[in-house]
């Protein structure tokens, strides 16, 4: 899955901002369609630095995994809700369960060893700054 | 096991028409599940960024109401490039039968699930009588 606004050379996506005008038309404040994967997520930008949040209510953060390699970041894992009971004593079932497994691709190289995870009141907040030797290198311009 | 068939996109929950909220953010139903077992009734409840200090749970008459809210929480200076999932306070009522009794309702909240123990009021357990052979 690719959501980055801008291409490699910088400019911007005109499909994507198309897309984006047109939930913004239809009063969604979201930027991606529904999806059935669990669990959903929200990536924040700030150029140096992509920040993923994920909803995990239930799951117990040592049971959650995180994998970085090059510009991809994996989060898997599983959510069990204990004993399912015997038929006609279940009222309502609403929540998902299962083992699900998310990857997304970054528009920069991450540094593995800089990757910050945080996991508080059922919400995963992973932090991933860019690599320094992906950023891009200032060239001086000698004069003579 | 794997549910693939669940819609995980929050639903909002519903105000009687013509009526606003007084606060502009969104309010979502929790997903829940309810089971129940010969002694009690569990109901638990999916209220991420929700705990002890910013959930609310009132019994009134006949009708539980759990509130939760959440601190919405931007990292600093980050734009939302990609989003799946919108971040609001929870809301949700349920209608308790007779059968529960009220007095011991326990509620334990723990990684954003809430867990809600509804017992069932000694009257109503079923009672197993002893025969003695005559």
């Amino acid at each position: 899955m690719v959501w980055t606004d801008f291409d490699r050379f910088g400019f911007p996506d005109p499909w994507r901002a198309l897309d984006r005008l047109n939930r913004a038309v239809s009063g969604s404040g979201l930027l991606a369609p529904s999806t059935s994967e669990f669990p959903l997520v929200n990536v924040w930008m700030d150029g140096d630095r992509a920040v993923v949040t994920t909803e995990l209510p239930g799951v117990d953060p040592k049971d959650v995994d995180i994998s970085v390699a090059g510009k991809t970041v994996t989060l898997r894992g599983a959510r069990s809700l204990g004993d399912a009971c015997k038929e006609g004593c279940e009222h309502r079932h609403e929540r998902w369960s299962g083992n699900f497994s998310r990857s997304f691709d970054l528009p920069f190289v991450i540094d593995q060893n800089k990757v910050d995870a945080k996991f508080s009141k059922g919400v995963l907040h992973v932090t991933l700054p860019r690599a320094e030797s992906d950023k891009p290198r200032k060239i001086a311009i000698k004069t003579e | 096991m794997t549910d693939t068939n669940k819609d995980l996109v929050k639903k909002e929950a519903g105000v009687p028409e013509g009526v606003d909220r007084t606060k502009p953010r969104k309010v979502f139903k929790p997903d829940v599940d309810i089971i129940e077992e010969k002694e009690e009734t569990v109901l638990t409840a999916d209220l991420p960024g929700v705990d002890e200090k910013s959930l609310d749970i009132t019994l009134e008459k006949n009708v539980i109401t759990i509130r939760g809210r959440v601190e919405t929480e931007i990292p600093a200076g980050c734009r939302l490039a990609y989003g799946e999932y919108e971040v609001g306070d929870y809301e949700r009522a349920f209608s308790l039968s007779d059968e529960v009794d009220k007095e011991k309702i326990q509620a334990t909240i723990k990684n954003g699930e809430l867990k809600l123990v509804l017992p069932k009021a000694t009257a109503v357990k079923a009672r197993k009588i002893a025969i003695t052979a005559a």
